[in-house]
């Protein structure tokens, strides 16, 4: 392997590997706290193929895209995790499994 | 190889590990730890992408705010290593797992058998990664959404403090 710079392809590539993971880490785990964090890695996958188009195709949008993208991820953080206060509050556990009140 | 494709590599790796361990550690502590050091790496793929604002404030925003939060809810609630659930080895977790390799698998070959046309960065890149010319296009051009996510912070201020107060009358 002679490469003197890196084609494009591999920085989406890494971003699909990561996002796989993080749906991997939403669909396999039942604690609430680890599923945010793995939407958390879903959304950092996103910003990194944001950021890759941005550098490469010389438009500042992408990464105007991913300020904004962090800031609906600080929202969701901060309700994300009021919520799972709340059912620990009411349910005494952040299992996700446990919790079948809206299960019909 | 250069130095710039070594640099890719071990951030590279260095992400999905951190990310592995992020999915598949039992204790949440371990597990936030581990994405911490996930952010950290990715603040560095940033930075071979030459975009030094987004870098900084993937640091700012996501290792010191969003994990901080995250850290004190697991201190909060006092969850211990989470014990598995009944059926570890489930069909459909096997299938799941052999079909997200495959998907990943057939984008990556993808991706690798129709090289595009962007084999290098930008000559533009440097400039247009500098928090200045972010201020710029953030404040002109896209003033509008930026008042408008101020907007959707402020409601989930409001949010989360009702969804988080104790006695709800």
């Amino acid at each position: 392997m002679n490469l003197q710079t890196i084609p494009i392809e591999w920085y989406l590539s890494l971003s699909a590997m990561l996002f796989t993971l993080g749906v991997i880490g939403v669909i396999t785990r039942r604690n609430a706290i680890i599923i945010f964090m793995s939407i958390e890695l879903m959304l950092n996958a996103v910003n990194l193929s944001f950021v890759s188009f941005a550098q490469y195709l010389g438009d500042s949008a992408g990464q105007i895209f991913v300020f904004f993208v962090m800031a609906v991820a600080a929202a969701e953080a901060a309700v994300g995790l009021a919520i799972v206060l709340a059912l620990f509050r009411k349910k005494r556990t952040i299992y996700v499994d446990e919790v079948n009140v809206m299960k019909w | 190889m250069s130095t710039q494709v070594i640099l890719f590599l071990v951030l590279g790796i260095g992400a999905i590990a951190t990310a592995i361990g992020t999915i598949t550690r039992r204790n949440p502590v371990a597990a936030a730890m581990n994405l911490v050091a996930h952010f950290f790496m990715l603040s560095g793929l940033y930075l071979t992408l030459q975009a030094q604002f987004v870098a900084i404030v993937q640091i700012l925003v996501y290792a010191g705010a969003i994990m901080v939060l995250v850290v004190f809810v697991i201190m909060l609630l006092n969850v211990g290593k989470e014990e598995h659930s009944h059926e570890r080895f489930s069909l459909i977790k096997i299938f799941g797992l052999i079909f997200a390799a495959a998907f990943v698998l057939v984008l990556t070959m993808n991706f690798m058998n129709h090289p595009s046309e962007y084999q290098a960065l930008s000559s533009r890149a440097l400039q247009l990664g500098t928090t200045e010319n972010i201020g710029t296009v953030l404040f002109g051009q896209y003033l509008l959404p930026f008042e408008v996510i101020s907007l959707l912070l402020l409601s989930a201020l409001i949010g989360a403090v009702i969804l988080a107060k104790r006695h709800v009358e």
